[in-house]
Parts: structure tokens; sequence; C-alpha cells
């Protein structure tokens, strides 16, 4: 009777833990949704930074003309002449994502724009990825009783909406790839770990399906084919091999190859890059490991021994040819098969020694320590306890979970933009870690509670095993087990496995976990105390540091707010009062924003994907007037634009980022030095400036007329008197200049009408005349607001 | 230089549209500046030439203080003469400035200086392409190619018939005697007669032309001191009169000699020193007027309208091209007679199809009327493509067209659906397919 008295309270237990489970899991969803939205409340619902204008226009590129048109876009407007193909070379899940929830959204009679729908599939989708996320850490750690998976649910859906590094790429507005990918990403795994834990066929499709989505969304797909293999090596090295492995493994390689090489952008890279090497490799062995098990099982132990030398030596053979082969193919490449990205994952300094174009962007750099400790703040400290939980015991799951955090913690060391993929893996670590902390501290309070304690042993046997679930699921009891209709085949198959261990011992184990009540209670209030400042430091850091637009500055002073949105102004008034098919040249940064916002053509943009184009214009901005008007010219450009800071002190202007412009000039124009830019191996604008570097464009356009606005030319980013404050444009004229000199628009000068002879008049006549000409064209400048 | 050349030319086709109507692109309307009004009456001849050609005359002094070019941002005139060499300063708001800005804005200049003119005029000179001799008493003196006169001795009296080659320029009718006397045969062209300063012009310089040179022995020296130093314009280098077609087409006549216009030089006969020939009337008339006719636009005036491009077997301009389609493309060029727009026949038009380099140069056949044509296949590149046509010849205005056409790759459902090399493949799965029943069936 004792028996069905635990069952029926089990089953409350369960349902209540359900209830409960449900509407935390749905909160989880809507802060996940909520705590993004501070930029749209602090500024405005607009789209951010530089990509996700890109992503906007193609969004709306393909709710205009669909998707066939979509598919087959010839983008006119980007990397004049040479065009560039938008449905070839785009990752196309976030826009069909976008453009499907419009289409949902319109044809169910709600008419949002496309923007709207832009500007909140961020959110909606980091509500998704919590929630995948919390799927896989109860994939990982198994399922337990409601109330620890409650309880596990929220700590790892708490973390993981909160995660400052994850909230920095998915506010709302943010529209890049990253927003969908880091779902598609968890969810992937999450089906992987599904498959692997049921050894279920229809996981596995899945799995492949939403690998697909992934390809779709990002190009850091690679991550899952690379340490998905990694991953099933390691289990077939520490003997870990079963069909479900296998069932896991081999249909993702087949199915996700196959849909991966749908994808445009992507298409014969799927066998073809090294890239997707190491999980065909894997996918050989793994076949041999099978065929081996199989042998194994067919045959005598003797006569096995007599099969594995034979295919050991053959198989040998056979992997030493291929390996030979693969080898020589890969090595005729220069870039031995990968790209330069990947390249700069697998050896950090590849970047700013070979491919200045990515070393430039500020995302591929190495993060800082203390943006560790801003991304993912308490994170960071319960990561190695996760750890630890993960490896007691260690499953096929969470070595994956180890396997996952080590890389992901490798690869944000070399770029600040994996951080995105650390920040889920380490929500799910330290989810485990506070989880099975709660756990233990409950757990003892329990015990030692005399009003708990005394009520029935067996109570607080049952409470204590179905507790324990998620910590040791393979202990559970085997009646306890049957009563439980959620229990999973997989702890069953890992029942099978783990039989022989003694029921005896792990129930002295629990005992010996019993912690005095004192200390739990105490370390109960700190561990909330640690999620609480978590908490904190995750809204302020989602309110402060990561909500800001880009396109729109803020700045508080002594007397109050200052507004700058002198890019918008820039865009504006480019596109009221230029020619609809004029050429304006920047450097790439601001080649989506123009396309998007002004819709002009620009020579090169975002997508870096054409270093030469890069050059030729870095080598303009680093050339003197005349030979960078002669460049521009070359290309059509009408209207140079350049973002400056010096007024406002907004660092990250042209004139810092002039450097990258010199090395990408250089490493294709060598006529291009840095050493020339430098003073003593020193970058500076002062009056210790070298010639080159005073004479160069991009000197020339930041800093003209600069000495009018305070009269001594004062740089308030570089902090320093500028070097040469009076000089004139012969090549180029300012016409627009935004109200805090943000950014300042030239145009090319038409040639000379006349040739003008040689002759130099005397002076006075000449400068009378050419005061004159001066003052007439004054008068025909627009004027600057 | 070519690229930059086409760029000018679009920005300033709005320009061009102001200044000369597309119908009628000679001027009418003529502003002569004079030192003298006594100019008027000796240079009769040449201004009752223009008249008679219908233009529109105006006669001012050059210091008149009502004179001005514009009116309410409006140019008044369409040409300009100024036939006064020594004029420091000019009336009303005409400065030097003024000018140019007249000139840059499509119109069209004479400018004739002499041997005292002044620093305002050689100012204008110079800004369009022209340096004349700095020492202001120079003069062109020519001991062997000077024109016998009435006054022995005066060697700054230059007979010259070293022309420019241009029938565009000077006219197809050769400029000649009105008898010959030498019996040789053959036509001599008479010499043109010229007392001015000479000017010099850098070689470099595109846009101006040498119409009228010294001869090898000329130099510009003062006549009525002795030659100390050595001249700083010598022999053929020594321009007489030069022609500037300035980038936004305006065009500009700058002589060394305010007096080769006056009916004096134009009714007088003219012999060379050393040469037997007696011409009973000098090559200025000829000359000048033919030259005038040019400057004001009514010869050597080119327009091309009506760019059609369209795929082969099509009527309508496509929005983008696809690459390897075939297309044909037309253009009409006609020339101004000075009354009505003729086609224009010539067998040297291309057209470039164009994206940072040509990547299709064609040249256009045409079928007599004007419509020049041609048809290519667009290469298999994709990108942001021009047609451009840029047709410099001398003596001409020159075209520069460009259109920016794209040009896209294949849809995904243009490629073959079945490559014969995928036939084993095909094959493969089918078989598989068909097979698969007895293994798991």
């Amino acid at each position: 009777m004792a028996a069905s008295d635990a069952h029926s309270g089990a089953s409350i237990r369960h349902a209540f833990g359900n209830v409960l489970g449900f509407f935390i899991l749905l909160l989880i969803g809507v802060l996940a949704f909520s705590i993004r939205l501070f930029s749209v409340i602090k500024y405005e619902s607009v789209i951010h930074e530089f990509d996700p204008y890109f992503n906007y226009r193609v969004t709306q590129f393909l709710t205009k003309n669909g998707i066939y048109d979509f598919w087959n876009w010839f983008d006119d407007r980007t990397w004049y002449p040479l065009g560039r193909v938008i449905g070839g070379t785009v990752y196309p899940g976030l826009t069909l994502t976008a453009g499907t929830l419009w289409w949902m959204l319109n044809s169910l009679n709600i008419p949002l724009s496309v923007e709207t729908v832009c500007v909140f599939t961020a959110p909606i989708f980091s509500a998704f990825a919590s929630w995948a996320t919390y799927l896989l850490t109860k994939e990982v750690k198994g399922t337990g009783a409601g109330l620890t998976a409650a309880v596990l649910l929220a700590m790892v859906n708490f973390s993981s909406s909160f995660v400052p590094s994850y909230i920095s790429r998915s506010v709302a507005g943010s529209y890049d790839n990253e927003a969908v990918a880091i779902f598609a990403l968890i969810f992937t795994f999450y089906l992987y770990i599904k498959t692997l834990n049921t050894g279920s066929l229809f996981y596995a499709t899945l799995n492949s399906i939403a690998y697909f989505y992934m390809v779709c969304s990002w190009g850091g797909y690679t991550f899952i084919i690379n340490l998905i293999p990694m991953h099933v090596l390691l289990c077939i090295v520490t003997g870990r091999y079963s069909s479900r492995l296998y069932i896991a493994y081999a249909p993702l390689v087949v199915l996700g190859t196959l849909l991966a090489s749908l994808v445009p952008v992507v298409g014969f890279n799927a066998v073809m890059t090294s890239e997707h090497f190491a999980s065909f490799l894997v996918f050989i062995i793994i076949h041999v490991v099978a065929l081996v098990y199989y042998i194994k099982g067919i045959l005598s132990p003797k006569m096995f021994k007599v099969a594995l030398a034979l295919v050991v030596s053959a198989g040998l053979a056979v992997c030493c040819a291929m390996v030979a082969v693969l080898i020589a193919l890969v090595a005729s490449s220069p870039t031995k098969g990968w790209s330069g990205r990947s390249l700069s994952l697998l050896d950090p300094t590849y970047a700013s020694k070979y491919i200045p174009i990515i070393a430039s962007v500020s995302e591929h750099q190495p993060p800082t320590w203390p943006s560790y400790f801003m991304d993912i703040n308490v994170l960071a400290f319960l990561v190695p306890a996760g750890i630890i939980a993960c490896f007691s015991p260690l499953s096929d799951a969470s070595s994956f979970v180890v396997l996952y955090i080590v890389t992901s913690v490798y690869f944000s060391g070399v770029m600040v933009r994996l951080m995105l993929v650390l920040a889920p893996a380490a929500c799910i670590l330290s989810g485990i870690a506070l989880s099975q902390a709660f756990d233990v501290f409950t757990r003892s309070i329990k015990l030692q509670l005399p009003s708990v304690s005394g009520q029935s042993n067996v109570d607080a046997g049952e409470a204590s095993s179905g507790n324990v679930v998620p910590n040791d699921p393979v202990k559970t009891d085997k009646n306890e087990d049957t009563s439980k209709e959620r229990t999973s085949k997989k702890s069953k198959k890992k029942e099978k496995e783990h039989v022989e261990k003694p029921v005896s011992k792990s129930q002295i184990k629990k005992r010996l976990l019993v912690l005095p009540l004192e200390t739990s209670i105490i370390a109960i209030i700190l561990l909330v105390l640690l999620g609480a400042f978590y908490v904190v430091h995750s809204v302020w850091a989602a309110a402060e540091a990561y909500s800001a637009p880009s396109i729109v500055l803020t700045s508080h002073s002594h007397d109050g707010l200052h507004v700058f949105d002198d890019f918008r102004e820039a865009y504006a008034w480019l596109s009221h009062n230029t020619e609809i098919d004029d050429k304006v040249a920047s450097w790439w940064d601001y080649g989506y924003q123009t396309t998007a916002m002004a819709n002009r053509t620009v020579i090169v943009d975002n997508n870096t994907w054409n270093n030469t184009h890069i050059a030729t214009v870095g080598t303009a901005m680093s050339s003197p007037e005349k030979a960078a008007w002669e460049i521009f010219h070359s290309l059509d450009v009408k209207y140079v634009l350049v973002v400056f800071g010096g007024l406002v002190g907004y660092p990250s202007d042209d004139i810092n980022k002039f450097l990258w412009m010199v090395r990408i000039g250089g490493g294709v124009f060598p006529h291009i030095k840095e050493p020339d830019y430098l003073r003593d191996g020193q970058y500076r604008i002062d009056s210790m400036a070298t010639p080159t570097m005073l004479n160069c464009l991009m000197y020339k356009l930041s800093y003209y007329r600069f000495v009018e606005t305070d009269g001594k030319a004062f740089d308030r980013v570089r902090r320093t008197e500028i070097g040469k404050k009076y000089f004139k444009l012969t090549h180029f004229e300012e016409v627009f200049t935004t109200h805090h000199w943000m950014v300042r628009i030239y145009k090319l000068k038409p040639p000379k009408n006349r040739i003008r002879g040689k002759i130099k008049k005397s002076k006075s006549v000449q400068n009378k005349l050419e005061n004159k000409l001066e003052k007439k064209r004054t008068k025909k400048e627009p004027l600057l607001v | 230089m070519s690229l930059k050349l086409i760029a000018v030319f679009l920005a300033l086709i709005p320009l061009l549209c102001s200044s000369f109507s597309p119908e009628t692109p000679s001027d009418r309307r003529v502003l002569v500046l004079l030192d003298d009004f006594a100019v008027k009456s000796s240079h009769s001849l040449f201004f009752n030439s223009l008249k008679s050609r219908g233009f529109d005359l105006h006669f001012h002094l050059a210091d008149d203080p009502k004179i001005a070019l514009q009116r309410y941002g409006q140019y008044l005139f369409d040409a300009l003469i100024l036939f006064s060499p020594t004029i420091e300063r000019f009336g009303g708001s005409v400065d030097a400035a003024a000018i140019l800005d007249f000139v840059d804005s499509g119109h069209d200049l004479i400018v004739a200086a002499d041997s005292n003119a002044s620093d305002l005029i050689r100012e204008i000179a110079t800004e369009c392409g022209v340096d004349f001799d700095e020492d202001p008493a120079a003069m062109v003196v020519d001991h062997s190619g000077y024109a016998v006169s009435a006054t022995e001795g005066d060697h700054t009296l230059i007979a010259s018939d070293d022309f420019i080659k241009s029938d565009v320029i000077l006219g197809s009718k050769k400029i000649e005697a009105t008898f010959f006397s030498d019996f040789s045969g053959y036509m001599r062209q008479a010499p043109v007669l010229f007392q001015g300063i000479g000017h010099s012009v850098n070689p470099t310089n595109s846009l101006v032309l040498k119409v009228l040179s010294a001869s090898p022995s000329a130099f510009s020296a003062n006549p009525k001191s002795k030659v100390t130093s050595p001249p700083s314009l010598t022999g053929s280098s020594i321009s007489l009169v030069s022609v500037i077609q300035a980038r936004n087409n305006a065009r500009i006549l700058i002589s060394g000699s305010l007096s080769m216009f006056s009916n004096r030089f134009f009714r007088s006969g003219v012999q060379k020193v050393g040469s037997p020939t007696k011409h009973e009337k000098s090559g200025n008339e000829q000359f000048l007027n033919e030259l005038s006719k040019w400057v004001f636009h009514e010869r050597g005036h080119l327009k091309a309208v009506n760019v059609q491009h369209h795929k082969v077997g099509e009527v309508n301009e496509p929005a983008i091209y696809r690459i390897n389609d075939d297309l044909e493309y037309s253009v009409e060029v006609y020339e101004w007679s000075g009354t009505t727009w003729e086609p224009y026949v010539s067998d040297d038009v291309q057209v470039q199809f164009y994206m940072m380099s040509p990547y299709v140069l064609k040249t256009l056949s045409t079928d007599g009327k004007g419509r020049y044509f041609t048809s290519f296949k667009v290469p298999d590149v994709y990108g942001v493509f021009q047609f451009k046509v840029e047709y410099e010849k001398l003596g001409y205005t020159s075209i520069s067209l460009s259109k920016q056409i794209p040009v896209r790759p294949f849809r995904h459902n243009e490629y073959e659906r079945f490559i014969p090399a995928a036939y084993p493949y095909y094959g493969a799965a089918f078989s598989m397919v068909s097979i698969s029943p007895i293994f798991f069936g």
C-alpha cells in the first residue's frame, strides 16, 4: 500500500511539476522576449548595425518579389560594377523565416510592416532558443521528476534567456543570421542527443532537417558538422559505440549533406571543402566499427580474432590509400581547402598574417578577458562545476556537452563573435551545476527537517530517489521506473548496460551527500544571491550595453541626453539629393546601410567577397587627392562618404579604421606602404604625422574645414590637435556634412572644362582671379547644415 | 583619360542642353566688345559676313558700364567676340571670371589680342590654355616668311599658310587664290596675313588646336629693339591662331592679331617673300569666315540620339540582360549643317560593352541615313555593364554616350535539366529504386 501511496504522491508531484514547468517555460519565453525589447523602448523600432540592414533589404525583396526571384536575385546596386548574386551568396534561413512570419501574419490580416517583423524576429527566436536549451539540457541530464526538471528548466532557461553575449546578438532590431542560427544550433544538438538517447530514426530525420535549417541560416553550421563527428569519434574511442550512435550519426551525414548542398551558398562546398571532411572520415570509421561489432556478434571469439587480423591488415591498407589521396587533394589547393575564416579559427594568427580583411573586422578579433566576465558573468564560475556534474556519471549525452563547452571556449577565445556559441553551452552547464547544487542542498534540508523526516522513511527515500533521478538516472528502481510513463527507452537501455551497478551502494552514496542543515540553507541563499546578481547584471547589460542600435547614438553629459542621428541624416540626404543611379564610395562598413537606407549603388559593402575591390577603395582612401580622384572616377563614383568622429568623440570612425584601409590596399597594390603612414611605428595625425598621412584622401576628407569648428582643430577621439589644419580640396567638393560632423559627403569635381596654360601670371592678378572664382564657387555651394 | 572625359560629358549633358538648344546648336546672339567703335567699320567685312549668316551682333565698348553677360541667371548672349586687346578692365559686371564662366556654361568666344595686349586678355587666354609671349612688346617676326608690302623692312606682317589639316575646321573648300600666276598646275592656298603676337600651346593639352602656325623661321621678339637674348618663342611652335574646344564643347578662337580680321587685310593682295606667286586677295577672309563658322557651331557639331538596344528578335529594351544573350544596338548620329540636322556618315564609330574595361568593342555599320547599328553576344561575365560610344574626332564635337545595363547569370531553371555526363548517375539511382523492393519488399 505504501508503494501505491508513493505512486499517487509521485504522480501528483509529477503533474504539479509539469504544470509548474509549463508555466515556467511560458514565462521564461516571455522574459526572453521582453528583455530584448529595451532597444525598442529606449530608442525606437529600428534595424540595428550594418548586416541587419542587408538582411532587411533582402527580406523586403523577398516579400515583394517572391522566392524564385529572391533565389535568382542579381543585385546591381552593390559591388559596382561587378554586382552580386544575392541568391547564391546569402544564407537564406533568416530571410525566409522572417518572410514566412510576415506572410503568415498578413494572411491572418495582421498588417505588420516587413521592418516590424524583422525587428522582432530575433527576440521571438531567442525565446525559442531558451526552450531548445531546456530541451537539450533535459536530454543531457535525463528526464527527472517534474519539480527538479522544473528547477533545471528555470535555471537553464533563466541563464540562457539572460546570458548577455546572446542578448547582444538578439536584441530587437538585431536582425542577423545569428538570431535564428543559435536556436537552430541548439535544436540540432537537442535532436542529436535525443536520437542518441532513443535510437529513433524519426528523430534522426528530424535532426537532419534541423541541420538543414541551420545550414540555411548561418555559416556556423560547420561547427555542428565538426562537433558531432568529434563526439562520435570520442564515443567510439571510449568504447561507447552502440547502434543508437550509428543511427544518430549516419543519417545525419547522408541526409544532412544532401540537404546542405541544396542551399545555393553551400552547394558543392558540402562535399568539397575541408570543413566537411571530418564528418566523412568519421562516417567511414563508424561503418568500419559497425562492421567490426557485427562480425564480433556472429563469430566465435576465436574466429573473431582471426577475422580481426585480416580486417585490420586489409582495412589499414585501404585507409592508408584513402588518406593519401585525401591529403594529396587537400594539399593541392593553396589554402588547404579551408576557407580563410575557418583557418583563422585553427590558427588564430592566420588572418592577421595573410588576410587583413578578416582581421580588420572587430568581431573577428580575439576577445579580451573582461569581455568573458561581461558576457557570461556568473556562468564563468558555474561552468567548471557543471563539467564536474557531467562526469558523474559520464553518459553519451553529457560527454557531448563537455565536448561542446571545450570547443566553444576555444573558438570564443579566437573570435569574439563566437562567444555566441559559447553562451548556450555555458548556460547548459551552469544550469546543470545549479540544479545539482539545489538538489543536494534541498535534499539535505529535507532529510534533516524533523517534520519531514519523521513522517515516513519511505517518503524520504522516495523523494530522494525521485529527486536524484537527474543526478543519476540509471540508478532508479525497477518498479518506480515502470510507474513513470515518461521514462524513456533510453534509461531502460542505460539500465541494461549498467545493471551490474549495485543499488545498495548508491543508497549509501546518497546518504553521504547529505550536508548539515545550516550549511545547506546558507548555500542556497548564496546561490540565490548569485543568481540575483546575475539577473541584475544581465538586465543592466541588456538595457545599457547591448541595446544601442549603433545607427542612433546617445551620450549623457552634464546638460542632458544627446542624440546623434547623423547616419540617418546623411543617408536621407543621399536619397533625396542624388540621382538614383549615382555611385557612392565609402569604406565597406557603410555599404549595407547605404544601399538599404539611401538606396544608392555602392562600390563595396560588408559582404567582403572581393578583396581586390575593397583594396581598390582602400588604395583610393590612402592616396593623394588626384590619384584617389582617378581611381574613384574609373569606378564611376559620384560621391564619397566618410565617417568622422573627431568633433563629437565617436571612436569607430574612418580615421581609426584607416590603417586597415592602408593594409588591405597595400596587400593588393604594393605602392601603398604602411610605414609611410606611421611615424616611428606610431599612427598619428598630429603635427608629427608623416606627409603621406597628411596628404592622403582620408585625412583630407575627414579634416577638411575642421579648424573652423573650434579654431584649434582639436580631435576629440585622438585627443590631439591635427597636423594640417588649413588646406583646400582640388578634386573633391564638400556637399554635405551632418549636424555633428559624423558623416561627411563629398562630390567628385568634374574634370576641368578647360586646361590652363603654363604661364604663371603675376601674383596679384592671379590671386584676384582666384578669389573671384572662389567666390563664385562658394555661392553655388550647397548650404552646410 | 577617356573615362574621365565620359564622366565629364555625362555631367555636362544638362549644361549642354541649356546652352545649345538641341535643335539649333548654332549661336544667334553675339556680343562684340570693342576698344573703339572705329573697329566696327574697319572690320566691317568680317562682321557683315556674320550678319549675313544670321547672327545678331550687339556692339559695345569694352568699358561700357552697362554691359552684362547675364541677367537673372540667364545668359543674354550665345557667343562673345573680344576685339578689345588693350582693355584693362571691362565695364559692368564683366570680368575674366565672368567670361570664363560664360565659356564653361557652353558658350563660344573669339578673342583677338594684339601687340599691346592687356594682362586681362592674356589672362583669359592663359585660362583657356594659350600662352601669349610674356614680353609685352614682342611681335612675331619672320625674316623669310613675311609678306611683301609697302613698308619695306617690316617683317612683322607675316604671310602664313601653315594651316591645320582639317576640313571640318577650315571648310572643305580650299583657301585658294582667285587666280594663280605660277602656272605650276596646282592650286596654291593663298597665305593668311598676320600681324601681332604669337603664342604657344602646351602639346599635352588635348583641347587646344593650332590652326595657323608660324613658319620655322619665325620668332617672337620686340621688332624695334635688337634681339639680345634668345627669344622665348621660336619656329613653328609659335601658334598664330588657335582654337580650343572645351570639354563641354564650347569653342574658343584665340588670335594674336586683331588686324587680321580687318577689312584692309581681307582685301589686300599677298605675296610671300621669295614666292613668285602674287595672290590678288589674301586668304584671311575665307580663313576667318570658315573658322568663325566652326567656332559658332555651324559645322562639326554632332548629336547622337535614339540609342536603342534589345535582344535579337525582340523590340523592347530589356531591364537586364543574361550572359550569352545576343543583342542588337543602334544609335543615330547627325551633324548640324547650320540650318538642318544632316545624317553623319563615317565608318569609325565604335561601341563598347564596358565593365571596368571593354569586353566587346565593335565598329558600328551605318545605313548612310544617320543610323549606326551592330549586334553582338553578351560576354560570359555578369556585372553592371555600360554601352559606351565615345567618339572624338578632330574638329567635331565629342560624343560620349553611356548607358548602364546589368547582366545577370542564368536563372536556376535556365540550366540544362539533364546533362549527358550524369546519365550513369541517373541510371544508378533508378536501378536502385527498381531493385530495392527485391531486398526490402
